[in-house]
């Protein structure tokens, strides 16, 4: 099941700087480093506990570092008054997204960051292998961030840190080693709400977002061979999402294909492609697709199966292009 | 205006102008009602403890004191009496939880506690936001839906809050209440603020499994922790000997210490708080069961007939109706004679209808406030209303 970590700041009425890179180098230093995932994220998280006195981090086993090693070091450098073991008991869609609502502004829970490692490992099986973010897209009050890698973590987390609402930070657990990227040593943030245009192409629009990113560049790369110009957006804040980038993006290709690993029905491709279909009937060449798991649980033999592979996903652009 | 005559009323003792050619004697006797001499006084029942030595059955107490549990709780029992009829002519909907039978828990808890203490409770929660000093304007307001409410009319009768005095509401969410208390625990510990938690629960909850897991951990870390169960014997209308196989609540800690206590008599309530918060301090977590009752059925839809008889609630009302103990403490110790005290109740009559008058006056909230604080505001997200072509607000 999901491990959970949280930085917290008790002071809800900071302002975001969504543009802020404070270095806490001198600039000789300021070159960027090679990392991983997971290094990535724990040098986000020092910066986060050495740029606020009152961040903190608590969770499941963040005291030695974690299963993950996300955690490694804090609590060496930071003490364990501020980095500190906990169970869990959600709170997280009941008390943690409706608090500030329900009364009337007077408390929150906007310090709240939860990261947690999700989506497939090859091995997971029913229970290591899910992706959740469905579940908490649904519920007003709460923002989920997925990236799609080590240099994108970093920026995100920081600012998921640092906005007053509570986040649910989703960490493709795939990549936490095998993600390695150059990724800059200095404190930077990167927007909230904000998709990226990762490629451009013209003939159809890709939407995804964490460890399915990559699978799906591969797929653009092949669809190019065979001549079709794949336009590929990650979304990284699932919700609220950006659907200006999106519909900007489809009002020029006129195809929409949205992939992620989580089951089909019900899955967030769904909110997607209702918008796009409201925002942009006229202007599409062909129906939406979705290339997405299969609605059954996650399997461990048969994950092959389940997966929305490259092929799925290349099938899938073709028989859009083609319609 | 309603504030006024109680400002007046606490100063010079002059309930109606009717006592103001009254004779010497009485005159003498009521300048006691502000009187702070000792008196001494016996909890109707002694306490049980497990695992811990129980409290003394004498509780010291003063005149003052007396008249203010007799004049707050006639208040929040009159509250609750207005709240149903309002209920009942529509002008609170959704759900509401009256706490009448029940006021002894949240006065004598009040008694025992500073502000600086945090207080979290269940959805029963209207006479507790009032002795933690919400207002009644506050309270109706909330509960009518509308702007002058303590919630800003978007949270309702559950969800009623005061941070600056330490409440921290008004939970639907049966059970979730109680980690979240420990967590209140928890934070004070880790600032060094001297102060308790005080996590309410009732017998219903007291079976639900995070309650266990916020109590061990609060045990593990000796947090200030007092977890309150507000035993009225009924989870909606599941008797305790049917929803548990132990009902003595307060053992259920195990290695936790408890102390059971009459939670009708005001005084025994005090005395439990200020022993159980003197332990906290020191040495983690305690439980209090308090055997209470309510009158009213679990909510406004349910008659609380169907699965207890006329006669116990009519039974319970004689023999251990909170503001009937004080009363007869008050007569008793010729603190204010029997007039004065139907004088109080009259008088917090009117409070009560003229701050459901001011509260009638507040309006609606605007439609705007249905997409406020979703999220902290300035970070602009959209949203729709049901019609999609017409409405489309920025989500503050």
């Amino acid at each position: 099941m999901a491990l959970r970590r949280a930085g917290r700041r008790l002071n809800f009425l900071r302002l975001l700087t969504t543009s802020a890179s404070r270095s806490i180098l001198s600039p000789s230093e300021k070159k960027p480093m090679t990392m991983n995932l997971f290094s990535a994220i724990n040098n986000a998280l020092h910066i986060a506990l050495d740029t606020d006195p009152r961040a903190y981090v608590f969770g499941e086993d963040v005291s030695f570092g974690g299963v993950f090693r996300c955690t490694s070091g804090l609590v060496d450098t930071f003490g364990k008054e501020r980095v500190f073991n906990t169970p869990l008991c959600e709170q997280i869609v009941n008390e943690a997204a409706k608090f500030r609502y329900r009364s009337g502004n007077q408390f929150n829970c906007g310090g709240l960051t939860i990261r947690c490692p999700y989506g497939a490992v090859g091995h997971g099986g029913h229970y290591h292998s899910q992706s959740p973010e469905a579940f908490f897209c649904h519920v007003p009050g709460l923002k989920v961030v997925i990236p799609r890698g080590p240099e994108q973590a970093k920026g995100l987390l920081l600012a998921c840190i640092r906005d007053p609402n509570p986040i649910v930070f989703f960490e493709p657990k795939w990549l936490y080693r095998l993600a390695v990227e150059e990724v800059p040593h200095e404190d930077y943030m990167l927007p909230l709400s904000q998709a990226e245009v990762i490629r451009e192409g013209d003939d159809i629009t890709l939407v995804g977002w964490g460890a399915q990113i990559s699978v799906m560049e591969q797929a653009c790369l092949d669809a190019e061979k065979d001549g079709v110009s794949c336009e590929l957006i990650d979304l990284r804040t699932l919700i609220p999402w950006d659907k200006e980038t999106v519909e900007a993006s489809v009002r020029k290709t006129g195809r929409l294909l949205v992939s992620h690993e989580a089951p089909l029905t019900g899955g967030f491709g769904a909110e997607v492609c209702a918008s796009i279909v409201e925002r942009c009937f006229l202007r599409l060449e062909a129906p939406v697709t979705r290339v997405c798991g299969l609605d059954t649980p996650f399997p461990l033999v048969f994950e092959p199966f389940y997966m929305p592979t490259k092929n799925k996903i290349l099938d899938a652009i073709k028989a859009t292009v083609n319609y | 205006m309603s504030s006024l005559v109680r400002a007046r009323s606490r100063l010079l003792h002059l309930p109606t102008a009717a006592t103001v050619a009254t004779p010497l004697l009485r005159q003498l006797r009521r300048l006691s009602t502000d009187d702070s001499t000792t008196l001494t006084i016996e909890t109707s029942v002694p306490f049980t403890g497990h695992k811990i030595e129980p409290p003394s059955r004498s509780v010291e107490t003063t005149p003052k004191e007396l008249f203010g549990f007799f004049r707050d709780m006639a208040l929040m029992r009159r509250m609750e009496i207005a709240a149903d009829s309002l209920y009942k002519a529509k002008l609170i909907r959704g759900f509401c939880h009256l706490y009448d039978g029940q006021e002894a828990v949240a006065v004598g808890m009040e008694a025992a506690t500073t502000r600086r203490d945090c207080i979290i409770t269940a959805y029963r929660d209207h006479c507790i936001y009032l002795a933690r000093g919400g207002t009644l304007v506050e309270a109706f307001a909330e509960l009518m839906g509308r702007v002058a409410g303590c919630s800003k009319g978007k949270g309702g009768s559950m969800h009623f809050y005061k941070k600056e005095n330490g409440f921290y509401g008004g939970h639907g969410i049966v059970g979730a209440q109680v980690p979240l208390g420990c967590g209140l625990a928890f934070a004070q510990k880790y600032v060094k603020d001297e102060a308790v938690s005080f996590a309410m629960y009732g017998d219903g909850a007291a079976n639900q499994g995070q309650l266990f897991e916020a109590l061990n951990i609060s045990a593990l870390w000796d947090l200030p922790a007092i977890l309150v169960c507000e035993n009225n014997h009924y989870g909606m209308g599941t008797a305790e000997w049917r929803a548990a196989k132990s009902p003595a609540y307060y053992k259920r800690g195990d290695y936790v210490p408890g102390l059971k206590v009459d939670g009708m008599d005001a005084l025994a309530v005090k005395q439990a708080c200020r022993f159980a918060k003197e332990y906290a301090l020191k040495n983690g977590p305690i439980i209090l069961e308090m055997d209470t009752y309510r009158y009213h059925g679990h909510s406004m839809s349910d008659p609380g007939s169907t699965y207890r008889t006329r006669d116990e609630i009519s039974g319970v009302r004689q023999e251990r109706d909170p503001i009937e103990r004080v009363r007869k403490l008050i007569l008793a110790h010729d603190i204010a004679s029997a007039t004065e005290l139907k004088d109080i109740e009259k008088e917090v009559r009117k409070e009560v209808d003229d701050a459901i008058a001011e509260a009638k006056e507040s309006p609606m909230p605007d439609p705007s406030a249905l997409f406020e604080h979703v999220y902290a505001k300035g970070l602009g997200a959209q949203s729709y209303g049901v019609d999609r072509h017409e409405v489309r607000a920025v989500l503050a």
